[in-house]
């Protein structure tokens, strides 16, 4: 009888099996790495690549066209090149980030507006740029947006004495003078004195009860303090305008078309992704929580700042995470328009230079993945500190 | 309680409120409009808005893309600006006369009933996997992962022992390329995704890990970064004669990429799966493959069919990187006419990316609709 049973008994997991397998697994996985190892090195050797990191301290000899640490084709190093890609990558993703957020926060409420024009429109957005792929769009605007502004005889004047031909768009450029210190200080005292203003009126409102709008008054406090200082300190602020030579724009900030062009793929085609992100958000929250805050007398306004966005939040935050994540490994399609992001710089001139492809391409997915890494351990310890503690 | 009744509390009314008058109509036309474009003086605003955009914006595109196009001629003379047509709109003769190019790239002319073979044959693969009526879809499976490879090897690269000229790839081109990768990628990283996402549940250390560093790895970086990986370092992990092919190597960092985040796809459709499933798989004696492939995943994958045909968009779309690693994928063929300077006319740029927009479009467009009709097939089959 017993053994009868033990015919039927489920299959356990076995201990000693499990163990052989991992064992052979790990045999396996270290064969292929010797032998990729090896064959490296032979198809090196043949090839008469030099390897290890000794490249990063030698001359570069190629030019960058935007470069935010100084640079030169001459003197600088492969190491040196390598910051300027990242700090441009870097560049790319933040203004692309604070851009795409904006846009995508807007397109998602607009989805959800009761108006039918305005959510089709949005919803419109959304379907057309998810479903086109980014390089395309990419290529869209350098080419045939960018590329086809006028050249530089035809520039055109913008308000302000912004020049914008196709070679890019050149801004005025603020030049600061001595005493522009102070008027820093005074704009880190006003900032200061409305965050106290908005905490006592807090204060006060919670032992008193009677509200007091100091919007108005910390709006005047920001801009009139570091306004005073600039006129006490005799203005010490001048613009350097654009003007047109004969071959060339010079004097401002020139901004250029491979910049705009990936800023704004990046910007447009993120922001269809969070305005999805938005949407599911605010849909998440229960509609019994708008009416219970309604119920106790919160004006729509209250009810938003202080019931819904709170909780849609804690649903958007994980997503739009991932979203801006995109956006960084995105922006290395740089290299299809010649930006010189990180991959354009490092994993594409200075790979071709070098040969060692084994040490530049680690380099390179090294970095991603420390960016993606960091940015996930914040998220986590986001994430346990909004956390809802369950009893 | 008894406060109520007291005369002191003044927020207490003793007088029966005014009556209001009735709500604005909520119902029929004249309410719809209402509610949606009249309700306030800020909505107002908006709808007007919104009104002048579309006037501002449609009637131009229209112009140019319908109305002012030019359809036919034979160089891009046609599409330039002339007497007759001193705004000529987009150049779709651009278009007809690349067409064969943009399908097959140079892909022989004489040859090219393969490709359209391959494309039939895919069609019908995709079809019975994909309608969830079809009649066994287990045999669709075998056909879509087993058979279809070989067959599309055998056609598009060639067999001289039954006859067909061999067409090397570096001839292969446009949407031909473009469907190629897709497809390998999907085929190859559904299994590959199923087997690391096993393995990252698995109860065995070593596997897990290994499973856990590749997936976070391929996640961690950009697509570009992986198709260089596998086109300058790949050629150096083998012995110099085994070198591959070069879509060959895009194929394979295409199907690495695709397979980590199809891993993580599948993960979510495991855990969707209730342990009493597991518990019960175990209960009646199976094995731990036979749980998985006869209990498990078959639910799984149900379940997580739209996600899996959301990440086969995301795939589709990123087959245009492989334009970066010189491979002529249908992206890369349009750049290539878009230059020819037979056709050198200022709207040339503009309709060479409407079309490739257009063709994008219509397929991940087309999926997502799928996606979302299963979706709320299983919602309503309360299988979630």
């Amino acid at each position: 009888m017993v053994e009868k049973i033990q015919g039927f008994l489920p299959h356990r997991p076995h201990r000693i099996g499990g163990i052989v397998l991992q064992i052979a697994f790990i045999v396996v996985i270290a064969g292929l790495a010797c032998g990729v190892i090896l064959n490296v090195a032979q198809n090196l050797a043949r090839a008469h690549i030099a390897s290890g990191f000794g490249f990063w301290n030698n001359t570069a000899g190629f030019d960058i066209s935007q470069t935010l640490i100084s640079y030169s084709a001459s003197t600088s190093s492969f190491g040196r090149a390598f910051w300027v890609g990242l700090l441009n990558t870097l560049l790319v993703a933040a203004i692309g980030i604070v851009l795409t957020t904006v846009l995508g926060f807007v397109v998602g409420i607009a989805r959800l507006s009761r108006n039918w024009l305005v959510a089709r429109l949005a919803g419109g957005y959304v379907e057309l740029i998810r479903n086109v792929p980014l390089l395309l769009q990419l290529l869209f605007w350098y080419n045939a947006v960018l590329k086809s502004l006028p050249p530089l005889g035809g520039s055109l004047a913008l308000p302000g004495g912004g020049i914008l031909n196709n070679r890019g768009l050149f801004l005025p450029r603020p030049e600061f003078g001595p005493h522009f210190g102070a008027v820093l200080i005074a704009l880190v005292v006003a900032i200061g004195a409305a965050i106290l203003l908005r905490e006592w009126s807090r204060r006060r409102r919670e032992r008193t009860g009677t509200p007091m709008h100091i919007v108005w008054l910390a709006l005047v406090l920001v801009c009139g303090l570091p306004l005073a200082a600039l006129a006490l300190t005799g203005f010490p602020l001048s613009f350097s305008v654009p003007h047109m030579g004969r071959f060339n724009v010079s004097g401002g900030v020139e901004i250029l078309p491979e910049f705009a062009a990936l800023v704004l793929a990046l910007t447009v085609y993120t922001a269809a992704f969070i305005a999805e992100v938005v949407r599911a958000g605010v849909l998440a929250v229960h509609a019994g929580q708008t009416e219970a805050a309604q119920a106790l007398g919160l004006r729509s306004a209250a009810t938003l700042r202080l019931v819904v966005v709170p909780q849609a939040m804690r649903v958007i935050i994980p997503p739009l995470t991932s979203q801006y994540l995109n956006l960084i490994k995105n922006s290395s399609l740089a290299v299809a328009i010649g930006y010189p992001d990180l991959v354009q710089v490092f994993a594409g001139s200075v790979l071709n230079i070098t040969g060692q492809a084994v040490e530049v391409i680690a380099i390179t997915m090294a970095v991603y993945l420390a960016i993606s890494l960091f940015t996930s351990l914040l998220m986590n310890l986001y994430a346990r500190a909004i956390a809802i503690v369950e009893r | 309680m008894s406060a109520i009744g007291d005369q002191s509390l003044p927020y207490v009314r003793r007088s029966p409120a005014e009556r209001l008058p009735p709500p604005a109509a909520r119902a029929g036309a004249v309410g719809w409009l209402r509610s949606n474009f009249l309700s306030s003086p800020a909505n107002m605003a908006l709808t007007l808005v919104c009104i002048l955009f579309i006037v501002w914006a449609v009637p131009p595109l229209l112009r140019f893309f319908l109305i002012d196009a030019v359809w036919s001629g034979a160089d891009g003379d046609a599409c330039l600006a002339s007497p007759a047509q001193p705004h000529p709109g987009a150049c779709w003769a651009f278009v007809r006369v690349w067409s064969a190019y943009f399908v097959y790239g140079f892909y022989p002319i004489g040859q090219r009933w393969r490709v359209d073979l391959f494309f039939l044959a895919l069609a019908f693969g995709i079809v019975w996997l994909l309608r969830l009526s079809a009649p066994r879809r287990d045999i669709g499976a075998l056909y879509f992962f087993v058979v279809l490879p070989v067959l599309s090897f055998v056609l598009l690269h060639g067999a001289p022992w039954i006859g067909l000229r061999v067409v090397p790839t570096a001839l292969w081109g446009g949407i031909l390329v473009t469907v190629v990768v897709a497809t390998i990628g999907m085929v190859a990283s559904l299994p590959l995704g199923i087997l690391l996402a096993l393995g990252r549940r698995s109860e065995m250390p070593v596997v897990r890990l290994s499973a856990v560093i590749f997936i976070e790895f391929v996640r961690g970086v950009p697509l570009i970064t992986v198709l260089f990986m596998a086109s300058v370092m790949l050629p150096l992990f083998v012995p110099e004669h085994l070198a591959p092919d070069k879509l060959v190597r895009a194929l394979i960092g295409v199907a690495l990429f695709a397979s980590a985040y199809m891993a993580e796809v599948v993960r979510g459709g495991l855990a969707a799966v209730p342990r009493g499933q597991y518990e019960a798989a175990r209960a009646l004696g199976l094995s731990y493959w036979r749980m998985t492939g006869l209990v498990i995943l078959p639910q799984a994958l149900r379940v997580t069919l739209p996600n899996i045909v959301n990440t086969f968009i995301g795939l589709f779309k990123d087959t245009t990187l492989v334009f970066i690693v010189g491979i002529f994928d249908f992206l890369r063929t349009i750049e290539a006419a878009r230059a020819d300077p037979k056709w050198a006319a200022p709207t040339i740029t503009v309709t060479g990316y409407a079309f490739a927009a257009l063709f994008y479009f219509v397929c991940c467009y087309g999926m997502s609709r799928y996606a979302q009709n299963v979706e709320a097939r299983l919602t309503r089959s309360g299988r979630r």
